[in-house]
């Protein structure tokens, strides 16, 4: 065992971990912070995404001693101070984004990356970026369409609803 | 104009916001205090004989707390079926016992044989590959036209053979059929395959089983599209818990798609354990392991013929499937390739007979059962593919073919023994050539062709039963539970009202959709009813949320007990105003007597219902509670009509889809953003079907596909926009809200409209190819179109 420490959504916090603990696992068991989402174990479904030194990183994907010293974002840190929804999460409400939500603390980590990257991407940039993100309930129409309206494009073209 | 509030209205859904915080509360984020875990050691051969299972070396490992074998689980029951069919000789069909864990023989690679628990998930895991096995591998059988010849290895050595049923239906009509096909002046026939999926939700199965000592009730949570199901079947048929002794808690459940109906042994395993060390015991999937232990669906062989007259009017159809059920039979296996199949076979079209013939089959794989439409993709899959076929032979367009054979007048009788209530087929394909700019294809054609690309367009129609069930009907037909809903309904003193369902909300809104339903009912703010799902000890019992129903059959009770609220509000009222009962009357939230001015507030009356100073206690009880069950008379019927634009790469064979449009008649809509949004998800998990998803065995049982690396997931890059459209709404006659359902149909709909258009792209290139089987990757095409 090992003792980690990293900063998550502003605050300092540790733990002991052994060396195969994933950062998920630390996230979720360690810190109690449930919000990242574990739906596979071969790093290609992205519900567990978070943003690691400001890169998106599947947290299943990197043990959690890696993570030491770093500054970790997650879907709990992601609203604005007052608590309400900040402008993707707002968006994915507005724009029925999410059902089941399950995959959705995951989709909202990597829009925000994407939109830091890239503040206006086309529906094609968004739907190759979300390659790694697989949701299986929304077959991604308002996903991509809450993505363009966080971002200021004009979707009321985009078939209703 | 849209509405803004109540029926219609695309309301906000209020469960987002937690989901979208990583405030939700799934099965996995539950720990209950000094819970142990469990790991289990899963056969990695599909049929073979233990010998041996030595714990001795795991047991002495650290953290380990007791390991559990067949042995221990002895005086326990097998997991039950739900579903008996009686087969075309009124015999009943095979069913093999479904231990816990494997007893003497394992059947497929996957079954569980021991369940190490420890202190820590880790340690029993390490643990669990510390566990000696000596397993005798015998031959498997995976085909299953194979496992049906004399001869075979058995999966099970105590049944006469590995066919499970041979059903016939309508088994009096096959003569009949038999006599029209040979008389016909045209007969289309066609074989394929209804390509086996896994589900898939993006949330794990977890299960978590709690035993308090002091009272001994035993506690399940658990990742349960319908947890008062779960614990009729785990509490009465496996482990002898009565139901007031046994609570089951599914709470934020991360997508269900079918497979989280059925009775797992997982859910028993932790239940059980957790009583015989007396500390909590949680299993989490992990993705590898849902591969080989969630219920796969679909996986049919079929041969199907259309009959015509010489003026292609259908005169027949004749169906023989292969279905598979795997090694054992998941919770409604049975009831899949019949009931929810062979009742769909007319689809949209007049045919006056019909028989189809079903043989299931058991195979050295994983238990197949419902997945999302369940019985019915396949029915839609066969006849669409079909008629496009016999369009093509005939040389007439599809369209014109099917609208000419469209059932028009309702109520329709159909020859499989459902009957259509409502429906309008003409005016879900006129919205389709609309949505679908039908009349611009060619110019889209020409600009494929530019870019060297083949296009194609596929047009399907489809029609589904859902609303399930009739409980006397599907009594008669072998099912071992009533399929009604219920709903308490709780008003508070100040006004507010907390709604508990045995419907579950898995993605679907319940908690937006149903509080809009009753809004509207009394007149009151939506925010003002709250829904309560997911927990046996605080909702009455129900059936849960599969094949469409929760709106029609759930949301129903809900209407039926809201309604029995207000008739004891008005007594209410009558009183308080000093009126006739008869003449008060409920709008907006107020109660008033007609042609007066004299009212009376909601939140007055509900309040006099809990603090009766002034209230006829002589004629009514005080509060305001009341429960209703309901019982659906029929099912529903929606229907539609979908559009598939493809391109296909002639020198690869890659296809992708370009457009894709469909047309839906739910009856009425209460909540359209959610409609299409279910609409949207269906349409991928068809795509997902056609074009990408397929499970891969290999002859010896090996599952090759047994991985998101492996198993290819409609992913955002494989889709378009899609334009759907539910305007064509033909009100349901039998329930009260008009509603039909819609879970289902996108991915009923959509995978023959997507096959229909690579046909015909291929065939608009001078290919003769004239079926190609699911999923259509880029080397069948390309297989086909160089063929």
């Amino acid at each position: 065992m090992a003792q980690v420490s990293m900063t998550v959504n502003g605050a300092v916090k540790s733990g002991e971990v052994e060396g195969r603990t994933l950062l998920s696992t630390f996230l979720r068991e360690g810190l109690g912070m449930t919000g990242t989402h574990v739906g596979c174990d071969t790093s290609q479904c992205g519900a567990c995404a978070v943003h690691v030194d400001g890169k998106l990183v599947k947290a299943c994907t990197m043990l959690a001693m890696e993570a030491d010293g770093a500054e970790v974002a997650t879907i709990e840190g992601q609203a604005n101070a007052d608590g309400s929804l900040n402008t993707i999460q707002q968006a994915f409400q507005d724009h029925h984004g999410l059902q089941c939500g399950f995959c959705t603390p995951g989709m909202v980590m990597s829009a925000a990356a994407l939109l830091k990257e890239n503040p206006t991407p086309s529906e094609t940039e968004i739907r190759e970026h979300l390659e790694g993100n697989i949701c299986r309930c929304t077959g991604y129409h308002n996903i991509v369409k809450a993505i363009m309206a966080a971002s200021g494009q004009d979707v009321t073209a985009i078939a209703a609803e | 104009m849209p509405k803004d509030s109540g029926i219609g209205a695309s309301s906000k859904r209020r469960e987002d916001v937690r989901f979208l915080t990583g405030a939700g509360n799934y099965t996995d984020d539950i720990n209950v205090n000094g819970q142990a875990y469990v790991h289990f050691l899963r056969s990695d051969i599909a049929h073979g004989t233990i010998n041996k299972i030595d714990t001795s070396a795991a047991a002495a490992m650290p953290g380990v707390i007791k390991i559990f074998t067949a042995e221990d689980f002895a005086a326990v029951g097998g997991v039950p079926c739900g579903w008996q069919v009686t087969d075309k000789h009124g015999n009943p069909m095979q069913e093999p016992k479904h231990p816990v864990l494997a007893e003497g023989k394992v059947r497929y690679v996957g079954e569980m044989i021991a369940g190490v628990v420890a202190e820590t998930a880790e340690q029993a895991r390490d643990a669990a590959e510390a566990i000696e096995l000596d397993i005798a591998e015998l031959p498997a059988v995976v085909d299953m036209k194979a496992a049906v010849q004399d001869g075979a290895p058995k999966v099970h050595d105590d049944l006469p053979s590995n066919l499970c049923y041979d059903w016939g239906f309508v088994e009096e009509n096959k003569g009949a059929v038999d006599e029209a096909i040979a008389n016909a002046a045209h007969v289309t026939t066609l074989e394929l395959v209804n390509n086996r999926l896994v589900a898939n939700p993006m949330e794990p199965r977890v299960a978590i089983g709690d035993f308090a000592r002091g009272t001994g009730d035993s506690t399940l949570y658990t990742t349960s599209q319908n947890p008062h199901v779960i614990r009729l079947l785990m509490g009465a048929f496996v482990l002898g818990i009565p139901e007031h002794k046994l609570r089951v808690i599914a709470p934020d459940v991360g997508g269900g798609f079918g497979t989280k109906i059925f009775h797992y042994a997982e859910e028993a395993f932790v239940t059980f354990a957790a009583k015989a060390i007396n500390r909590a015991v949680k299993w989490t999937s992990s993705r590898s392991e849902a591969f080989i232990s969630d219920a796969h669906g679909r996986d049919h062989v079929t041969k199907i013929d259309l009959a015509l007259d010489a003026d292609n009017n259908f005169t027949a159809i004749r169906t023989e499937t292969y279905a598979n059920m795997g090694a054992y039979l998941s919770t409604f296996a049975p009831s899949v390739p019949t009931w929810l199949h062979g009742t769909l076979m007319a689809g949209n079209y007049k045919t006056p007979v019909i028989y189809v013939n079903v043989k299931a089959v058991f195979t050295n794989t994983v238990p197949v059962d419902a997945y999302r439409g369940a019985g019915r993709p396949e029915a839609t899959y066969q006849l669409e593919r079909l008629i496009d076929k016999a369009a093509r032979e005939l040389g007439v367009d599809p369209i014109a073919l099917r609208r000419q054979n469209f059932v028009t007048e309702f109520p329709y009788e159909t020859p499989v023994a459902v009957a259509y209530d409502t429906g309008d087929y003409n005016a879900t394909m006129d919205t389709l050539e609309q949505i679908a700019d039908l009349s611009g294809f060619e110019a889209r054609l020409a600009e494929s062709k530019a870019k060297g690309k083949l296009r194609g367009l596929g047009v399907n129609c489809y029609i589904e039963a859902c609303g399930i069930a009739p409980s006397n009907l599907v009594g008669q037909l072998g099912a071992r539970a009533g399929l009604y809903e219920s709903a308490t309904v709780r008003v508070n003193a100040t006004g507010g009202l907390v709604v508990m369902t045995g419907s579950h909300s898995h993605g679907q809104g319940h908690e937006t959709a149903f509080p809009q339903v009753i809004a509207e009912m009394i007149g009151i703010d939506e925010s003002m009813v709250e829904i309560v799902h997911g927990d046996t000890a605080n909702t009455p019992m129900g059936m849960g949320t599969y094949g469409s129903r929760s709106l029609a059959v759930g949301g129903s009770a809900m209407v039926r007990a809201t309604e029995k609220i207000i008739n004891k509000t008005k007594k209410i009222a009558a009183h308080l105003l000093e009126a006739a009962e008869a003449d008060i009357e409920l709008k907006d939230g107020q109660f008033s007597v007609a042609g007066t001015d004299k009212s009376v507030a909601w939140g007055d009356v509900t309040l006099a219902a809990y603090v009766p100073h002034n209230y006829p206690l002589e004629d009514i009880e005080p509060g305001l509670e009341e429960t209703a069950f309901y019982d659906p008379s029929n099912f529903t019927y929606p229907a539609g009509a979908y559009a598939c634009e493809v391109e296909v790469d002639p020198d690869t064979g890659k296809v992708t889809i370009e457009r894709f449009s469909a047309a839906d008649d739910f009856g009425n809509v209460v909540n359209p953003m959610i409609v299409s949004g279910q609409v949207h998800g269906g349409i991928a998990q068809g795509v997902g079907q056609a074009l990408l998803e397929g499970v891969v065995y290999d002859e010896n049982g090996q599952l090759l596909s047994a991985s998101y690396m492996d198993y290819a997931m409609p992913r955002a890059d494989d889709l378009p926009f899609y334009a759907v459209d539910h305007s064509n709404g033909t009100p349901c006659t039998h329930n009260p809200l008009g509603v039909k359902g819609c879970g289902e149909a996108g991915a009923i709909g959509s995978p023959p409209a997507v096959v229909n258009a690579v046909v015909d792209a291929l065939q608009r290139n001078g290919s003769n190819v004239t079926h190609i089987d699911m999923p259509l990757s880029p080397s069948r095409v390309w297989d086909a179109m160089n063929s």
